[in-house]
């Protein structure tokens, strides 16, 4: 159980946090939790200041050489630390799982590739994982959802993880999607390139979660977050939207997703 | 070049081979010639009592039925029961088949034909090669003992199987099929149940252009 | 003869729209999902099985050349002719051919996606041969005049209402007043029409799930026993497969049979699968008296060993349509091409050309449930990522998505003016929001607001405040 900020025992373990650009722009209090929850477990988290963007968006709309550009840039920023975190199944599954392949036939950064693949992980999979977590000193009153990004839960295994430390909070209670599998229709430039398409998935979603019955949907990337909040906020629904960051490390100050003060 | 070449020749083009690699000869060769078995559920593994149970179990919730028979000379007694209790007229067809043919089916006051079906034969019967137990399956070998037609025209389809018959896994029945050492029938058919169409709002209906019900009487 | 995928925007706006086709996909959703899963939850071994599966397949895709000569020569042996085909036109004059030869008027075809690839009925048809589709789905589409909207279960678009329509306007002969309003009466129907169908067919035409190298069988499977009735009554049957169909020996071909009924149906097995070698032999009482194979190559002949060759793996189970959140959407139709869903993405471009099906590649969130599901585990995202870099290399250079993402890029790659360029505009967008904290219209953003508020962002970025020495 994580109390409390210790202060870092000198062999403690240095992080480079990813911030990610969706959590950098537009809602650094995620960034500010994982921070938080990354320093109550004893580690030391730095910000490197030449991070930017992972390079999704252009690797998966067949921009080879520009998400190249960008992997080299970020495995330049990054491959000092011990650790990489990354708020964000799909980022950290794009350095995980894309860059070794990306970068395979790249003389100087092929290898490189596969060393930061190695030490990078999503969140909130690092500090149940690695780090032993299994719970945190909260409480909240709440009956929460939860969705599971496609690229944490398939690329790399994120599904118990963040239940496990959701179900240490006091009062918090947590009811599944029926479908706790399906997309949200995000796809990142899917959204905007077929919106209609991207609209009528995320309205499966958004009714999956009025059916819960909960009031707060919790998820761990930004992108289907910001995609279902502003469906449901679109439909008038009062359910509220956070990351599961803010929600474990109590940053609660800042309004849910979508949201005014 | 015909088309048989030109395929054959661009595919060993892809995959960057010659056409007489000594290596890859031998290894197709040897995986037909030995065609070894990969996993085999457990399902597929049972003793003879579990893999009739099984075997009844998968067939009746796929809307078969199944009788067990003491011997072979009460096959017609069963039949007829069968057809009585489902109001069907007591006359079926049957092919060349040296195990159904001997049978008494006078003293059992059924009709029976013989040969192939057509679109006015009611009730087809046949014997299965073997049953597979793992997914509730008759295995039957094409012939002029049991003709396919039989299998597919009539409204009703009734199969005679021996309880030894029933085997664990396709594989049994495939070792079972080579070990008879004649040529391989035209066809091996399996049968899982009776014909059924879900292409109607996926609503599952039975009998849409094979039989609407399967039989098994299963012989000690 | 590939339908155009051109019009792939309009295609789902409409899916989108017809009310009939939602409600039918619902009936995808729910009925396949559950039932795939309830399959996988009843074998222990099935992940194994997927492992073993795929094995199977590149061990065959590395031989294929040989286990095609191995297929065609047991097919001789039995008795039954193999004709090559290195494109549709190529595969439709043979069976035209054979058809002639055979001096037919009438055929059969059980269920092929081949022939479908291959758009044979038309061409038949134009040469005065009566076609008709057995599969009760096949047959719904074939007498609406339209394509199979999904690989197994082609007439899944639509609802009962709409049969019964089609079958009074279509079954004439029969009395106008008769009661079709049950799923059951229209079995019925179909049934008793199609029964002559069968007995006066002069040819039958199926496609194979398999083909095996071992013996010279192919494979089908049906539920409807429809197939078993087109390949034994007329006097000449076809079977009509593609190259990859083929599989070393009946192990090999047990094992993918277990898996593909799971994972197509939830089935532990279709009610009929059914091996078939050459012609009826001489002691028969039924069968046909002539067996022909054609196998079609259609470009598949190029893909072992390229980048595509993971495709040639697929055993055409459906999986992956009825998991893919764009399939559930807006149906199969609105591709346009033969092959709907994720398989038919990476598929289409390959048989028709990239720049033909440039769309398909793109219309997908890149979910992964496909793969997830795939009984071959095919890596289907990965491929579909592989088709939007070829399309990116080609496409001109001022396409208005790309200039914003090669702008995006850019400005990622250096992170001084990115954050000059990025920190106004987060604060406008912040502003805008105001109070509620969303947008509900942008100007150039109408793509995002038309279908949801954009959340606004919190006004400062993290790297700035992080610089100031802010901290949790």
């Amino acid at each position: 159980m994580v109390k409390k900020k210790k202060s870092p025992a000198p062999d403690a373990i240095r992080i480079g946090l990813f911030v990610t650009c969706l959590a950098d722009l537009f809602r650094p209090s995620v960034a500010f939790a994982a921070v938080k929850l990354l320093e109550n477990a004893g580690c030391i988290v730095e910000v490197p200041e030449t991070q930017t963007c992972c390079g999704q968006p252009a690797y998966n709309s067949g921009d080879e050489a520009g998400a190249k550009a960008l992997a080299r840039n970020v495995v330049s920023a990054f491959e000092s630390f011990e650790y990489v975190i990354a708020p964000s199944g799909s980022c950290a599954a794009m350095i995980r799982v894309h860059y070794p392949e990306l970068l395979k036939d790249d003389p100087q950064f092929g290898a490189r590739a596969v060393d930061l693949a190695d030490k990078t992980y999503e969140l909130i999979s690092f500090l149940t994982g690695t780090l032993g977590v299994r719970g945190v000193d909260m409480k909240l009153d709440a009956r929460a959802t939860y969705h599971d990004s496609c690229s944490g839960m398939r690329e790399l295994g994120i599904k118990a993880q963040p239940r496990t430390l959701l179900a240490s909070i006091d009062g918090l209670e947590l009811r599944e999607l029926t479908d706790p599998n399906a997309c949200c229709g995000f796809g990142g430039a899917f959204s905007v390139k077929y919106p209609d398409i991207s609209g009528k998935i995320v309205s499966v979603k958004t009714k999956d979660i009025g059916d819960t019955g909960a009031k707060l949907l919790l998820g761990s990337d930004l992108g289907c977050l910001m995609n279902i909040a502003g469906r449901l906020k679109r439909e008038g629904s009062d359910v509220e939207v956070r990351h599961v960051a803010e929600v474990l490390a109590g940053e609660l100050a800042a309004p849910p997703i979508g949201e005014g003060d | 070049m015909s088309a048989r070449e030109a395929i054959l020749g661009r595919i060993k083009q892809s995959l960057n081979v010659s056409g007489d690699d000594a290596g890859r000869k031998h290894t197709v060769k040897s995986r037909l010639e030995t065609h070894p078995r990969h996993t085999i559920p457990e399902r597929g593994q049972l003793d003879l009592e579990g893999r009739i149970g099984l075997l009844a179990e998968i067939l009746e919730g796929q809307s078969a039925s199944i009788a067990p028979v003491a011997k072979i000379a009460d096959v017609p007694e069963e039949i007829l029961r069968y057809l009585r209790g489902h109001g069907l007229a007591p006359a079926l067809r049957i092919g060349e088949n040296p195990v159904l043919r001997p049978l008494d089916w006078e003293r059992a006051k059924l009709e029976v034909a013989a040969g192939a079906a057509d679109t006015h034969t009611l009730t087809g019967c046949s014997t299965a090669f073997c049953a597979i137990a793992e997914s509730g399956t008759l295995m039957l070998l094409s012939g002029p003992q049991n003709p396919a037609t039989l299998n597919y025209l009539p409204d009703n389809h009734i199969v005679v199987l021996k309880r030894e018959d029933v085997l664990a896994s396709y594989e049994e029945g495939w070792d079972k099929m080579r070990a008879r050492g004649a040529d391989i029938p035209r066809n091996v058919n399996y049968i899982s149940g009776p014909s059924r169409t879900a292409d109607i709002e996926q609503t599952i209906f039975l009998g849409a252009h094979g039989p609407r019900r399967l039989h098994v009487v299963m012989v000690k | 003869m590939l339908a155009g995928t051109g019009n792939f925007t309009e295609n789902t706006r409409k899916a989108l729209e017809d009310a009939a086709l939602q409600k039918a996909l619902g009936n995808v959703k729910r009925g396949f999902i559950a039932k795939r899963a309830k399959a996988r939850a009843a074998l222990p071994e099935f992940e194994t099985l997927r492992d073993e599966a795929k094995e199977i397949k590149i061990h065959t895709l590395a031989h294929m050349d040989l286990y095609l000569a191995r297929y065609e020569a047991q097919v001789k042996r039995a008795g039954g002719q193999v004709h090559w085909a290195r494109d549709s036109g190529q595969a439709r004059r043979i069976i035209a051919g054979i058809c002639k030869a055979a001096g037919a008027k009438s055929v059969t075809k059980g269920k092929s996606m081949i022939t479908e690839e291959i758009g044979l009925n038309r061409y038949l048809q134009a040469q005065g041969y009566e076609v008709v589709e057995t599969d009760l789905g096949e047959y719904l589409i074939q007498i609406r005049g339209e394509t199979p909207s999904h690989i197994i279960a082609p007439a899944v678009h639509l609802n009962k209402e709409q049969v019964e329509t089609d079958f009074r306007s279509h079954h004439k002969n029969l009395p106008p007043e008769r009661p079709l309003s049950k799923v059951s009466d229209l079995v019925n129907e179909a049934r008793q029409v199609l029964r002559e169908k069968f007995v006066n067919a002069d040819v039958g035409i199926t496609g194979a799930n398999f083909l095996i190298a071992e013996t010279g069988q192919s494979v089908i499977v049906t539920n409807e026993g429809n197939g078993d009735l087109t390949q034994t009554l007329p006097r000449v049957h076809i079977v009509a497969a593609s190259l990859e169909k083929v599989v070393p020996t009946l192990e090999d071909a047990s094992t993918l049979i277990r898996i593909l009924a799971r994972s197509a149906t939830g089935q532990d097995i279709s009610t009929y699968t059914t091996f078939t070698s050459g012609p009826k032999r001489e002691q028969d009482l039924d069968g046909p008296e002539e067996f022909h194979v054609v196998l079609l190559d259609n470009g598949r002949s190029g893909l072992p060993g390229g980048e595509f060759e993971d495709m040639l793996r697929c055993i055409r189970c459906g999986a992956c349509l009825n998991h893919c959140p764009v399939y559930q959407s807006v149906g199969g139709h609105a591709y346009g091409s033969v092959y709907p869903g994720p398989m038919g993405s990476v598929l289409t471009p390959l048989l028709q050309g990239v720049s033909e099906a440039r769309h398909l590649p793109h219309a997908c969130t890149l979910c992964g449930r496909c793969e997830a599901v795939c009984p071959v585990r095919i890596p289907l995202p990965a491929m579909l990522r592989r088709w939007r870099m070829r399309d990116f290399a080609k496409k001109p250079p001022l396409a208005k998505a790309k200039l914003g993402l090669k702008l995006w890029v850019f400005l990622a790659r250096h992170p001084a003016l990115y954050r000059l360029i990025t920190t106004p505009v987060i604060k406008i967008l912040a502003l805008t929001g105001g109070r509620k904290g969303r947008i509900c219209a942008l100007p150039f953003g109408g793509a995002w607001t038309d279908q949801r508020d954009l959340p606004a962002p919190q006004g400062t970025s993290f790297m700035a405040r992080w610089r100031k020495g802010e901290r949790p």
